[in-house]
């Protein structure tokens, strides 16, 4: 037992849990972000795992081609706009069911990144090392015990994620295009009778969100490995749909959520390392379901508590 | 045509309107003129093409043909756009309002004030405080609408209007969600704007508004016009006519009651709303078979909470509900309906009807595991058709086609399939609550008579409505509900509406015939 507080002691005392707290947490923001922008204007996007994956397919492309890692930013970015479009022109133009809209998305994006994987690199599992986007070495600052080994060396995404939110929410509670987002995912009709374009607004919250989520992506692969491997979101754009629902569709409360995720994920990592313990490989995997069990229980925690904009996931046919 | 007319008093004129919808013709050359300054009813029944007219006026639907007239110049609406650059508001019946947005930002979306890149608020707060001290509407404009009362929500929705510069207001039936208290402060508004030289349309089906307030009505009837008169020349029996087409009872008639013994007795009964605060405050009552007892009130004084503790819908926190000479203060609303308690629920289509399903299974439900529909596995589909064939003939729900699903019946037809289903289980006691909300007058002469029919089989009813004058038409005795507790029991021969009013608004019976 004793070796255990020991252990959490250890996790916490040290910096390297807060860094990775904050990088595990990144992607998971910027996808969160992008569900609240698209479910805001009331349409619900599940495809947040696809469009990552695309962006994170996207990021090493890029970079792998023109040896440039934003250019393969932009690439990433593209695609993940691309998806999102394609989820907006078949939801919101055609009414399709949201939930299956979203779910052919995701097999989309697994199906055309394992294919181009093999095509491009020759090998399925992962791609070649490309360059990746530098870090944001803060010199000297890094000297300064604990918060210069956390906040010393970022990857610039970290920095992106959060002045994201903070656009995020400056723009849906600050002004009149907000305004017009909030109007069209709770009450289309009305908005539509003070000649507020429904479809406009809805294409734009998605295209957001596909842009969001595709940076998220873009993180996994360019952000710091280097690397694109199968299937390698693992799970995190579900995840981050978690966070924006525990945040209550809100920018801030879905970065605070997604920090509660990255948190538990480092923990978790940051658990497993250390030797006192003596774990088996095979427990790595109860490890690896901390931040699961802790999304259900505060999921369950938080029932009735938050609320889904009233006209999410509902397609808007004009008579 | 009619280039020589001079259409330059008339604030609204539409010509030879005609809109087909599939199956239907639901605007037939409708002809509507509306003066400057005035308010302009336009009555009819459910269906009979009232909002497909004004709809049109809005820009929401464009008519097949006919042309429309604003200040007697010829316009072009294609889009609510459109009719707010010609000053045209609408107010709809189901309000268009953002439920999760403050007031404030109800009123200007689509016409934000902003300043720089951002909503400038300050400035829109301003503008609505003055609109709200112009025309006497006062609201908070940073209240967030669901929290706000159906009156106030209507406040909104007619500053809304105001902000955009109308000129004309269309109202679709504005009253029917309002309590008499919030009608009246309506009334208030409508008059004021009428000062101020507004022109109001105002659609409605309640005859006795329309007498009260407007000074000329366009009559319709199955998508025409029927009549065209003027308010002080005409009378709430002669529109009623021309806007069913036949002869009709405004009152209901009834002989008096024959009560039998008492089948429901509720003691002290104390039950709590969502919120947890108790909604009925140890309120007793009994009901005798063969009459019918009234319960009067101003909606949200408890009558739902208690609707729903009579029917077991809701937990009770104390007292007691004794029916047949039973205790089933706990029994599970099917026990309750074994023992023969019909109810006729105050929302439609939350609680009375499944939308999606069918009339025949609707006729069925909570009958579903009787023998005479199921033999413990599977449904018994040709005898639960024939049965509703019979009802729909019996009770003249229209279409009679039982294949129909609720929700493409009108409102009217969906309170006779309720309505129906609820009689032919042979009930002994039935508690109906709000049986005419939102009906036009044909169907309510028929749920009147029908509710009346039932009394004198020896079926007895608790009635809860918010409508005063169904209560007095209707009731053998009035109980009237204030805060969850009964102020007065009273005949209707024997009282006014002033002094059910009075107890509607907290006073007690006693206290009253202490004054006097």
């Amino acid at each position: 037992m004793n070796e255990w507080i020991q252990a959490i002691i250890n996790v916490f005392t040290n910096p390297t849990f807060y860094k990775s707290t904050l990088t595990q947490s990144t992607p998971l923001i910027l996808a969160a972000l992008g569900g609240v922008f698209s479910e805001t204007t009331g349409v619900v996007n599940i495809a947040l795992e696809g469009i990552m994956l695309m962006g994170a397919f996207g990021g090493v492309m890029g970079s792998y081609f023109t040896g440039n890692p934003w250019y393969g930013l932009a690439l990433g970015t593209f695609f993940g706009v691309a998806m999102a479009a394609l989820h907006a022109w078949a939801s919101i133009k055609y009414g399709a069911d949201q939930i299956i809209s979203g779910t052919a998305l995701i097999l989309l994006a697994q199906g055309i990144t394992g294919f181009a994987l093999v095509e491009l690199f020759g090998q399925p599992g992962s791609t070649d090392l490309v360059r990746s986007i530098p870090l944001v070495d803060l010199g000297s600052f890094k000297q300064v015990p604990f918060v210069g080994v956390i906040f010393g060396n970022l990857s610039p995404f970290v920095y992106i994620a959060f002045a994201s939110v903070a656009f995020g929410w400056i723009l849906i509670y600050k002004t009149k295009l907000g305004l017009r987002m909030r109007s069209v995912g709770n009450n289309p009709e009305a908005a539509d009778t003070l000649g507020v374009n429904v479809y406009n607004v809805r294409y734009f919250g998605v295209i957001m969100s596909g842009f969001f989520a595709a940076l998220g992506g873009a993180y996994l692969s360019i952000g710091e490995l280097g690397q694109f491997t199968t299937n390698m979101t693992n799970g995190r754009g579900f995840i981050a749909l978690a966070a924006m629902i525990i945040g209550n569709w809100n920018p801030v409360g879905a970065m605070s959520a997604s920090l509660l995720f990255g948190g538990a994920t480092a923990f978790n990592n940051q658990l497993q390392s250390q030797s006192v313990l003596n774990l088996s490989t095979n427990t790595q995997y109860i490890f690896g379901m901390i931040p699961y069990i802790i999304t259900l229980i505060v999921v369950g925690g938080l029932i009735g508590k938050s609320r889904a904009p009233s006209a999410d996931g509902v397609p808007y046919i004009k008579e | 045509m009619d280039k020589n007319v001079d259409y330059s008093k008339y604030a609204v004129v539409m010509k030879g309107i005609t809109k087909r919808f599939p199956g239907v013709l639901a605007n037939d050359r409708v002809d509507l003129f509306v003066k400057k300054g005035e308010i302009h009813a336009i009555v009819g029944e459910n269906g009979a093409g009232k909002t497909t007219l004004m709809s049109q006026l809005y820009g929401l639907i464009k008519p097949d043909d006919g042309k429309i007239y604003i200040n007697g110049v010829e316009a072009q609406i294609n889009d609510p756009n459109d009719a707010i650059s010609a000053k045209i508001g609408m107010v709809h019946q189901h309000f268009m309002l953002v439920d999760r947005l403050s007031v404030v930002e109800n009123i200007v979306l689509g016409q934000e004030p902003v300043r720089g890149p951002f909503f400038a608020l300050n400035r829109a707060r301003k503008e609505i405080k003055d609109l709200s001290k112009k025309f006497g509407l006062i609201v908070d404009p940073d209240s967030i609408i669901e929290d706000m009362p159906v009156g106030m929500q209507q406040r909104v929705e007619i500053i809304k209007v105001l902000y955009r510069g109308a000129e004309i207001l269309v109202l679709d039936e504005p009253t029917a969600v309002l309590t008499p208290q919030e009608t009246n402060e309506l009334f208030e508004v409508l008059k004021s704007l009428k000062s101020q030289g507004k022109t109001i349309i105002f659609i409605t089906h309640k005859l006795n508004e329309v007498m009260a307030i407007t000074e000329s009505v366009t009559v319709m009837r199955l998508g025409k016009v029927t009549g065209v008169v003027k308010t002080s020349q005409t009378s709430s029996k002669e529109l009623a006519n021309m806007m069913v087409g036949r002869e009709v009872l405004l009152t209901v008639e009834k002989n008096s009651a024959h009560p039998g013994d008492e089948i429901l007795q509720v003691k002290d009964l104390v039950v709590k709303e969502n919120r947890g605060i108790e909604a009925v405050r140890g309120l007793s009552l009994n009901v005798r078979s063969g009459e019918i007892v009234g319960i009067a009130g101003v909606a949200g004084n408890g009558q739902t909470e208690l609707t729903e503790a009579m029917t077991g819908l809701r937990k009770v926190e104390s007292g007691k509900i004794i029916f047949k000479g039973q205790d089933i203060t706990g029994f599970s609303p099917k026990k309750r309906r074994e023992m023969g308690m019909g109810h006729i629920p105050e929302d439609r289509l939350k609680h009375g009807l499944i939308k999606t399903f069918p009339i025949y299974y609707n006729f069925i439900l909570g009958e579903h595991d009787d023998p005479k529909f199921s033999d413990g596995v599977f449904l018994k589909i040709e005898d639960i058709r024939k049965f509703s064939e019979n009802l729909v003939k019996r009770f003249d729900v229209r279409p009679p086609k039982i294949d129909l699903l609720g929700m493409n019946l009108s409102g009217g037809n969906q309170q006779k399939v309720i309505v129906a289903r609820e009689i032919a289980f042979d009930p002994a006691l039935m508690i109906v609550s709000q049986p005419t909300r939102g009906l036009d007058v044909g169907a309510i002469e028929f749920i009147h008579k029908t509710l009346i029919s039932m009394r004198d089989k020896g079926i007895g009813i608790l009635l809860i409505s918010m409508e005063l004058e169904e209560i007095f038409s209707l009731s053998d005795r009035i109980l009237t509900i204030y805060e969850g507790q009964i102020m007065g029991e009273v005949r209707p021969e024997n009282t006014t509406t002033e002094e059910v009013g009075l107890m509607m608004a907290g006073h007690r019976l006693e206290d009253l015939h202490q004054e006097a």
